[in-house]
């Protein structure tokens, strides 16, 4: 007699635990087929907000680190995912289909991914904050810090490769993040959230939410205290979009805007993403004797 | 000890204010389509000139004459672009004097101002950005770093002319061409600035100046041929445009409202700390998006720092705008005195204890004294809300994290003051105060080379310096 599968019902990531929703909701996960895969929980306004307070929680410990150590954290999540590769490929391919190559390709570059970003932590402020030569004797200089809460619409079609490419330059600069994960292929966002778990970042950094961005963005976008959002995740959807930028200006959050369709996530991202989401902080002193 | 002080008046025969003006499109003063409204002296409440308020089409005249213009004026070469804006650097130099009495004749600033500090940054921005015009590509701000194409500005009151070249200086050399509405109160800067253009030569339409209301800024700035949106003034305002330029691809930076703190320790060198208090709060009557309208002193030392604060307030003069010994100008409208007097009077009566200046007021225009309020806690309005004028709320604090919380108890996060000789701390502080600008030991001191902006509903972008350019550049963040 064949052997009966146990089928998972996976939870929502938040403050370093993994609760059900509030909501007690979950959905049916199925594969690019059609079948049957796990169920997911399905995030509410309640989780939402339990997110935001632990990531606000969690935001002034994260940006007082040192950059060496949160880039040490971030190539701690890359070493984790690299031993968890089979798991990744089976998610990805499960979730986006296509062959089983596109899948590892997928892994490995998510996984340099963070590296890449890793590297970031300690370089960005160098590249872009700078000494200003003001006309007087005072020291001048500016330097990024981090926006704080900044709410994430992860992509719907790129499930991990696109997930890490929204989530790494968000946290390298000492944000925290509230991740309303793809809602067709949240499997590999699943995934990520036990990686996260246990690779050293402090609960609270990364919140992931499983559910729908169209239901939890516009509570993302309104809430007072999440500082910025990312669209990433209703590219193409404009009248959604628009809508979640108008509550965003409630608080005059930072937005970074919905593309039209999700960009080619292989290409090499720039610093666009980490620079969406940090402040420049100008700082004076006079010089004297 | 008091000292008198003799009248000295600079003489206004040097600008030639004239009845009514139009607006500057395409190289040219036009008459507008829309009606007029009058711009009067704060100080004297004297009529000063007719301006035409630009209609929703003189605005679309604007926007066609500057996209025309794009096409010249992007492709010329850094190299070129440059020289026009040394040109006009140069040429606000040599006319100094004159935009220094017309800004406070118009606005009601202390010449000593206008003429010390608001006309030399206006130069120096012009001077600054001017060499950064052929020198993009090695901003860091990309490999190829292209304009954006019309920006639509709207500037406030407070530094009439000291705003214009925030604004256009930065978007003339990263060679985008401007539509740039004044603020209703003080238009006459501007269309001076616009003479200048045409002084300089430079081509029609890549400044454009159109004069109005609230009416005209909205028309600019959701005018669908504006590729970029730079805005300073209220919170309120910014949200609106935030919420109108959603779904678009508009860039859009927003210079908005501030209720700094400024945070005096015990270590203090205490005389500099009161001079920087009075130049923090009193600098433009207050006028200014980064005042430290909130004075958080350590509790050991508030007392002596209140009675030198106060003996030192007894010293500012208050008066003519144009006199070289004025400290204290006018208040630029009787609108915002309103604003002014009802939150101070709800201050009262919520509580706080008012203490003012005891000194004449002019009889005739625009006038508020320099004001303290002790007893201040943190749920006041007067310590939540912008007041935009002399007045200063007064709290107290025992601990460095008591300091910083109260600090950034605040929707706001422009700028920020520290005052301590310890070098550990003012580092910890800097760092700690969730503003975009942070003085240690200096209040209110700007520079073309010092990027300036806010965190939170203080708006975001930065003016100023290398992190400027990026808000006129396409795709790039500072």
């Amino acid at each position: 007699m064949a052997r009966i599968d146990v089928r998972k019902t996976y939870k929502l990531y938040i403050g370093g635990a993994f609760p059900r929703s509030e909501s007690g909701h979950s959905y049916e996960v199925t594969d690019s087929k059609g079948k049957f895969v796990a169920n997911a929980a399905l995030a509410s306004r309640k989780d939402v907000r339990d997110a935001v307070v632990a990531a606000r929680k969690a935001f002034g410990p994260w940006s007082a680190r040192t950059a060496y150590n949160r880039g040490q954290i971030l190539y701690r999540i890359a070493e984790v995912m690299e031993d968890r590769r089979p798991q990744f490929e089976e998610a990805v391919k499960q979730s986006e289909g296509g062959s089983a190559a596109a899948a590892r390709n997928q892994v490995d570059a998510a996984v340099d991914r963070l590296v890449w970003y890793a590297g970031w932590a300690d370089k960005l402020a160098q590249v872009i904050g700078n000494a200003n030569p003001v006309a007087g004797p005072f020291f001048n200089h500016t330097a990024p810090e981090p926006t704080g809460v900044v709410g994430v619409l992860a992509p719907q079609s790129s499930s991990l490769l696109g997930l890490v490419s929204v989530v790494a330059p968000v946290i390298v600069t000492g944000n925290v993040a509230v991740v309303v994960s793809s809602y067709e292929r949240p499997l590999p966002a699943v995934t990520f959230s036990e990686v996260l778990a246990t690779s050293d970042v402090p609960g609270g950094v990364v919140n992931v939410l499983t559910g729908d961005a169209g239901t939890l963005g516009p509570w993302l976008a309104a809430h007072m205290d999440v500082n910025a959002i990312d669209l990433c995740g209703v590219a193409g959807a404009t009248d959604l979009a628009t809508s979640l930028e108008v509550a965003a200006a409630d608080n005059l959050k930072r937005v970074r805007r919905a593309p039209d369709a999700e960009p080619d996530w292989a290409a090499e991202p720039g610093l666009a993403p980490m620079t969406a989401f940090v402040e420049q902080k100008t700082v004076w002193h006079p010089i004297g004797i | 000890m008091a000292f008198e002080y003799a009248p000295a008046p600079e003489s206004r025969s040097i600008v030639d204010i004239k009845p009514s003006y139009g607006l500057f499109i395409d190289g040219e003063f036009v008459d507008g389509r829309g009606a007029s409204f009058k711009t009067v002296n704060p100080a004297t409440e004297e009529t000063l000139a007719e301006v035409a308020e630009a209609s929703d089409a003189d605005v679309d005249l604007a926007v066609r004459a500057a996209r025309r213009a794009f096409r010249g004026w992007s492709r010329m070469s850094g190299k070129e672009r440059a020289k026009y804006l040394f040109r006009i650097a140069r040429i606000i130099q040599e006319r100094g004097r004159e935009l220094a009495v017309l800004e406070s004749i118009d606005n009601g600033k202390p010449i000593k101002e206008s003429r010390d500090v608001d006309v030399p940054i206006v130069a120096a921005h012009f001077f600054y950005y001017a060499g950064w015009a052929d020198k993009l590509e090695h901003a860091g701000l990309g490999p190829n770093p292209q304009p954006i194409g019309v920006a639509g500005q709207v500037i406030p009151w407070n530094f009439p002319l000291m705003m214009l070249a925030w604004k256009v200086a930065p978007a003339l050399a990263c060679g985008n061409t401007v539509v740039l509405k004044p603020a209703e109160t003080t238009p006459l800067t501007a269309l001076l600035f616009a003479e200048i253009c045409q002084q300089a030569d430079l081509p029609p339409g890549v400044v454009n100046i159109v004069t109005g209301a609230g009416g005209t800024g909205q028309a600019v700035v959701s005018h669908p041929d504006v590729d970029k949106v730079a805005f300073t003034g209220s919170t309120e305002v910014g949200k609106a445009i935030a919420r109108a330029v959603a779904g678009t691809d508009k860039k859009v930076t927003l210079e908005l409202g501030g209720k700094a703190a400024n945070i005096v320790f015990d270590d203090a060198p205490i005389d500099q700390a009161v001079d920087g208090i009075v130049s923090g709060i009193f600098f433009n009557q207050g006028h200014v998006c980064c005042a430290g309208s909130r004075l958080l002193v350590q509790e050991s030392v508030a007392e002596e720092v209140l009675a030198r604060l106060k003996r030192r307030m007894g010293t500012l003069r208050l008066g003519d705008p144009l006199d070289k010994n004025t400290d204290i100008g006018a208040i630029n409208s009787r609108e915002q005195l309103d604003r002014i007097r009802e939150l101070s009077d709800i201050g009262e009566a919520e509580g706080a204890e008012r203490w003012a200046v005891a000194c004449d007021l002019p009889s005739s225009g625009f006038w508020f004294p320099p004001t303290v309020f002790t007893g201040v806690t943190q749920a006041h309005r007067i310590a939540r809300e912008e007041v935009f004028g002399p007045v200063l709320s007064v709290l107290t604090f025992r601990t460095p994290a008591e300091a910083v919380e109260k600090a950034n108890n605040t929707p706001y996060g422009l700028s920020a003051g520290v005052w301590t000789e310890k070098g550990s701390r003012i580092l910890h502080m800097a760092s700690q105060l969730r503003a975009g600008v942070v003085w240690a030991n200096t209040f209110n001191k700007f520079d073309p080379a010092s990027p300036f902006g806010g965190y939170k509903e203080s708006g975001y972008g930065r003016e100023g310096g290398r992190q400027g350019l990026a808000a006129y550049l396409k795709g790039a963040e500072a």
